[in-house]
């Protein structure tokens, strides 16, 4: 089946365009809402340290996190974040080279109380070789209904630059001076928490996200079936639409236990015009002791496979659109974590108020359905190789202190 | 029922749409006869707990979202903004 680009995405608008009678009671609902209180986030410094190593890729590198109120009414959050590239992933032993690369990242926000309610706003820009990202987010907060309830609505812009990088004749890797593309992201957000008993908050949160521009990764590859030719198949571009818009929705209850205990479960639902749908389940448990916290933890997420995307097409040009990303795949990963936590106190410095070290661990199995490791071809024949299966180890361990 | 002409051919989403702010609009405008907190403010100790924090340790709980995000199709409703990267 032939596949539009645009017929998905003008269908998912036709629905979210909401009458003048809904904005109207949308936006005096914004204005009119009862304001209670607000609270800003805790004076908090993090030092960490993250690694990631699965599937022939380590990231590891440090993020730096420093909240600091001024005042009563101001708090700044400024964040610096690493990644130390690694990469000799199955996408790049197939279609490209393994490299190194770094990316970082810094993020600058302020929360503002005025009166009763709270204002965030705040820019995240990212910097990689062959990947530029900007974006700039604000929110308004308000508890309502004495503070049972706080209803947030949050706005998102991003603008990317994608470049790509090459060898050049005398070995350096620069940018491709033939390519530079341009993606554009917008994203709507509701989130509402609720106090339902003495123990329990649920909380509710919603996204829309919409994308328009170069969405593909213009490094990696779809196949196509050539029998008799190479390991039958062949390499070409991936072909992606250029729009995209997805809805998220997800409910979160919290229960605290009687002998002083944490238990947390959410399900997230998600949904694109690419015809993508997946589900996340995750529990979490938390409980203290002495000077420690514990926390285990279980995810799980399934998705099925874009419209788009094959692992192996039976011909070229045999779609408008072809993708073959393992993120468009369908799959399943699980994910089991566990974290410790020992709070102490510094001594000598009166400013502290209190210090924790952490460590946490994560493992990460994904099960993929319908990409297979190409790389095998040779010994079981294209499209007959053994379905790719990911193991990843991700452990952070970070010290904080409250002053 | 009969459908107004104005209704006719409404998509669900829209309908739901507007009930919800229908309803959000009543609760705002019924400030003043608010319903009464059934959980009073010196029952609510436990969620001044730090491990009843929606987001105890936020450097960590980023990280962790951008891993799944750059792996999985799925993105959004997590509760925080993240920013873009060419991290797949």
């Amino acid at each position: 089946m032939q596949l539009s680009g645009e017929a998905r995405p003008a269908r998912t608008n036709s629905r979210l365009r909401l009458s003048p009678f809904a904005r109207t009671l949308l936006t005096l609902c914004v204005f009119t809402a009862p304001v209670i209180s607000g609270v800003l986030p805790e004076d908090r410094a993090d030092l960490m340290w993250h690694s990631y190593s699965g599937g022939g890729i380590t990231v590891d590198g440090p993020s730096v996190l420093i909240r600091k109120k001024v005042g009563d009414n101001l708090s700044f959050t400024l964040n610096y974040y690493e990644d130390m590239i690694s990469s000799a992933s199955i996408d790049v032993k197939l279609s490209a080279s393994p490299y190194h690369e770094k990316r970082t990242q810094w993020s600058g926000g302020v929360d503002y109380l005025h009166g009763k309610s709270t204002y965030s706003a705040g820019v995240i820009t990212s910097k990689e070789p062959d990947y530029k990202a900007n974006t700039a987010y604000f929110s308004v907060s308000q508890d309502m209904f004495g503070d049972l309830t706080t209803l947030t609505l949050g706005y998102r812009r991003g603008w990317d630059q994608i470049f790509r990088d090459i060898k050049s004749p005398d070995g350096q890797i620069v940018n491709d001076p033939t390519f530079h593309e341009r993606a554009d992201h917008r994203g709507y957000s509701l989130s509402l928490s609720q106090i339902l008993t003495r123990n329990t908050i649920a909380s509710f949160n919603y996204e829309l996200l919409t994308d328009q521009g170069y969405l593909a990764n213009p490094y990696r590859k779809i196949r196509y079936l050539s029998p008799g030719q190479g390991n039958g198949y062949t390499l070409a571009d991936q072909i992606y639409p250029n729009t995209r818009t997805s809805n998220s929705a997800s409910v979160t209850l919290k229960h605290y236990l009687a002998w002083r205990a944490a238990l947390t479960g959410e399900y997230r639902f998600f949904r694109d015009t690419w015809g993508i749908v997946g589900h996340t389940l995750e529990a979490d448990y938390t409980q203290p002791w002495h000077s420690w916290t514990f926390d285990a933890s279980l995810r799980y997420y399934r998705q099925n496979a874009a419209d788009f995307y094959s692992d192996l097409f039976p011909r070229a040009d045999y779609q408008n659109f072809m993708a073959r990303d393992r993120e468009l795949a369908a799959f399943q990963d699980y994910t089991i974590g566990m974290g410790a936590a020992y709070q102490f106190h510094v001594p000598g410095l009166p400013w502290v108020s209190k210090s924790s070290l952490n460590v946490h661990y994560e493992h990460l199995i994904v099960n993929y359905s319908d990409f297979r490791n190409a790389l095998l071809a040779p010994d079981y024949g294209a499209g007959n190789e053994p379905l790719y299966r990911l193991n990843a180890n991700i452990w952070t361990a970070f010290v904080s202190v409250w002053f | 029922m009969r459908e107004s002409p104005g209704q006719r051919g409404c998509s669900i989403p829209a309908r739901w749409t507007r009930a919800v702010a229908a309803a959000l609009l009543l609760a705002a405008l019924a400030g003043c006869a608010a319903p009464q907190p059934w959980v009073k403010p010196y029952e609510r100790e436990h969620f001044a707990d730090p491990i009843m924090a929606a987001n105890r340790d936020p450097v960590a709980t980023s990280y962790l979202e951008h891993v799944f995000e750059s792996r999985e199709g799925a993105r959004g409703a997590t509760g925080t903004v993240g920013g873009g990267c060419g991290c797949n």
